[in-house]
């Protein structure tokens, strides 16, 4: 292969893998601090999508539905722990899987009464939807890029607060031992409503940001958790630096996989899963 | 407190009074039925109505039952009955769905399904029990090939009878290396077969085949592929949203302009209002096409519209001549479903007048039909040329 398109393929891969960084590092926070396995968190990318795609329709401006949809799936994320989730803190890690794959149902069902079955799309902002010119007959998409540059933001901004405030040293106090913070007298139960919130935001935001450059149809995050709970189980449960460097490595096999392996296109990142879990049974950084 | 037991009792004794009435009346209206209106024709409709295909279920269901209303909702003079399953495109669930319109619901006649893996299922349980079945849509090439039984008839398409005109169409436009991507299952892989098949014939060569893991649409590394390879075309197989997010990548980086995109009709159908700019020019065969401008065609066009408020698609016409068979065949029989050779042969022998334009069956109970050229102008799938005239589905493997 050519340099050049190695180059695209790079970058191609590099983009894929910082978008799905913005899901699997909710996933890996409620999964490491709250222990709660969120099989919702796909339609939860789901529901971010669809929010984007009729907010962008009620207000006729993209960024203005990226503005409100935020706070709606915050909120939504908010209610779902309050209301179902803290009920079942005290029983058994079956009863969460159990909620939570009740919601996919619940989510899915929701998205097809509101806005039906039939594929939409989300027409990319006019500001960025321009290209640039790679080689004679390839081009960039501007919106790629600047989906990539906001994911390592988010990235760098869940970084900060990880290392540098109150509340991440509480975070990662919390993915170490639950118990131990509870007992030093931090309020656990705010501290799980704002994770849930903020990990199932995330996910919403990552659907809002794909949906000028995927199709939305019923069922559009189910794929994705899959590849998510792979990043998060190579990665390590609970780490960030897990989950971000398990999101390039997915990016990366995910692209060119398929192109120079196409025989094990479907298998490839599992594979990979298999290999760390080998060399290293609980993940790269747990 | 003894008037109460005795009033209770009393009650006790009139509901079962009336059950027992109501019992001993029913052979009664039963016959009044039989006397006055001939027993209805029972169809058994087992569509997808929920899931990612309720939308296709819905629109066959559309175009079936306008075709009986436009015969003053009746059969061979029989009124219909619909018995109406959701399939939930389910495999699994398939036989047994099937089983229980025949076995259980005893219809005439079994109208589904939409997926070529329920269609499997179907055709095994058709087989054991010689239940009469049209398939308005599911395209696998077994089911009027090595699977075609005398019982099982199609009004949609298989696809290779989409795809294979394609590919003479393709080198007749100078196109001689040509990529084909499609997902890796059978359906994709049918179609991009057919379309190398008539390609390769004609001279023209597939420098690459690319099988994308179903239902993944991160397409943007092959995309990348492509370019890298600088092919004539590329020829592709995705429908629902598989197709958008594909016809739209493609155009966003680039390639649509240097590199024509062609494919089996499924890439646009349906999904030109989600596809958008990216769409237009893409040229595509199918079965139908807009801009037919018979007078068939405009008729149901403008009945349709007035019946129902989705818009037309391809599986509504599919609906529409399954429905349409049905009235001939039953015209036939003079509404005789009781004897199944005699119904049989009368399907085998129905003449469509299509919206899609003349439609026979073959031998395997298959529709000879044209295969349009159509090209995406102004966010319509408009016809350009007849890609194949009558074209007959080789039916590979089909002893009947």
């Amino acid at each position: 292969m050519d340099p050049v398109f190695i180059a695209i393929q790079l970058l191609n891969g590099l983009q894929y893998g910082l978008l799905l960084f913005l899901i699997a590092s909710g996933l890996t926070l409620i999964f490491g601090i709250m222990g709660i396995i969120n099989l919702a968190h796909g339609a939860m990318y789901m529901i971010g999508a669809y929010l984007a795609y009729d907010l962008t329709l009620r207000t006729g401006s993209f960024w203005l539905a990226l503005l409100l949809a935020v706070p709606v799936a915050v909120v939504l994320g908010l209610l779902i722990e309050r209301l179902f989730l803290g009920t079942l803190y005290r029983r058994d890690h079956l009863y969460q899987v159990l909620l939570t794959f009740g919601l996919i149902l619940v989510l899915n069902e929701a998205q097809r009464i509101i806005w039906g079955s039939d594929v939409l799309s989300v027409p990319v902002p006019a500001s960025l939807n321009g290209n640039i010119a790679l080689t004679g007959n390839l081009q960039y998409p501007v919106y790629r890029l600047f989906v990539a540059a906001i994911c390592l933001l988010v990235a760098g901004g869940i970084y900060w607060i990880i290392r540098h405030t109150r509340l991440g040293i509480v975070i990662r106090a919390g993915a170490v031992n639950r118990d131990m913070v509870e007992g030093l007298g931090i309020d656990v139960r705010t501290l799980f409503t704002l994770i849930f919130s903020i990990g199932v935001g995330l996910a919403a935001f990552a659907g809002m940001l794909s949906a000028p450059m995927t199709s939305l149809y019923p069922g559009m995050g189910d794929n994705i958790l899959i590849t998510c709970f792979v990043i998060v189980v190579i990665g390590g449960i609970g780490s960030i630096k897990g989950a971000f460097l398990g999101s390039l490595l997915i990016g990366q096999a995910a692209t060119f996989g398929p192109v120079l392996l196409p025989a094990l296109a479907s298998v490839i990142i599992y594979l990979i899963m298999a290999a760390v879990l080998i060399i290293k049974p609980r993940g790269l950084f747990a | 407190m003894k008037q109460t037991r005795i009033r209770k009792h009393t009650r006790h004794l009139l509901t079962g009074l009336g059950l027992f009435l109501l019992a001993s009346l029913q052979p009664l209206l039963a016959q009044q039925n039989e006397a006055g209106q001939a027993a209805p024709v029972k169809l058994g409709l087992m569509l997808p109505y929920s899931g990612t295909y309720a939308p296709l279920g819905e629109s066959i269901t559309n175009g079936l039952k306008l075709a009986i209303k436009q015969n003053g909702d009746q059969l061979g003079g029989r009124p219909v009955e619909y018995v109406v399953l959701d399939s939930e495109a389910d495999a699994s669930k398939a036989p047994q769905n099937m089983s229980r319109l025949v076995k259980g619901d005893k219809v005439d006649v079994v109208i589904g399904p939409v997926h070529s893996g329920v269609a499997m299922g179907m055709l095994k349980v058709a087989k054991q029990t010689g239940a009469i079945m049209i398939i308005p849509n599911a395209g696998l090439g077994a089911a009027t090939g090595q699977l075609c039984m005398p019982n099982v008839f199609r009004t949609s398409f298989s696809m290779w009878q989409d795809s294979y005109p394609m590919g003479k169409v393709a080198y007749d436009r100078g196109h001689r290396k040509v990529v084909t991507i499609t997902w890796n299952y059978a359906g994709g892989k049918e179609d991009i077969a057919g379309f190398e098949e008539s390609f390769t014939k004609a001279g023209g060569e597939i420098v690459k085949q690319i099988l994308v893991p179903f239902p993944e649409t991160q397409f943007q590394p092959y995309l990348t592929d492509i370019a890298s390879i600088k092919p004539d075309a590329v020829y592709t197989f995705f429908a629902g949203a598989g197709a958008v997010r594909f016809v739209r990548d493609y155009a966003k980086v680039g390639l649509k302009d240097s590199v024509p995109l062609l494919g089996s009709g499924f890439l646009t159908d349906g999904n030109l209002d989600a596809q958008g700019e990216a769409a237009e020019g893409i040229l595509t065969t199918l079965h139908y096409a807009d801009g037919l401008d018979s007078d068939v065609d405009r008729t149901f066009r403008e009945a349709y519209g007035k019946a129902y408020e989705r818009e037309l698609d391809t599986y509504a016409v599919q609906g529409y001549d399954a429905g349409m068979m049905l009235v001939q065949a039953l015209d036939q029989t003079d509404g005789d479903s009781a004897d199944r050779d005699a119904l049989i042969s009368a399907l085998a022998s129905v003449k469509l007048n299509s919206p899609r334009g003349p439609v026979t069956f073959s031998k395997a109970h298959h529709p000879i039909q044209n295969i349009y050229l159509r090209q995406v102008k102004g966010g319509r799938n408009q016809v350009i040329d007849v890609a194949s005239r009558a074209l007959e589905d080789p039916a590979r493997g089909c002893r009947m």
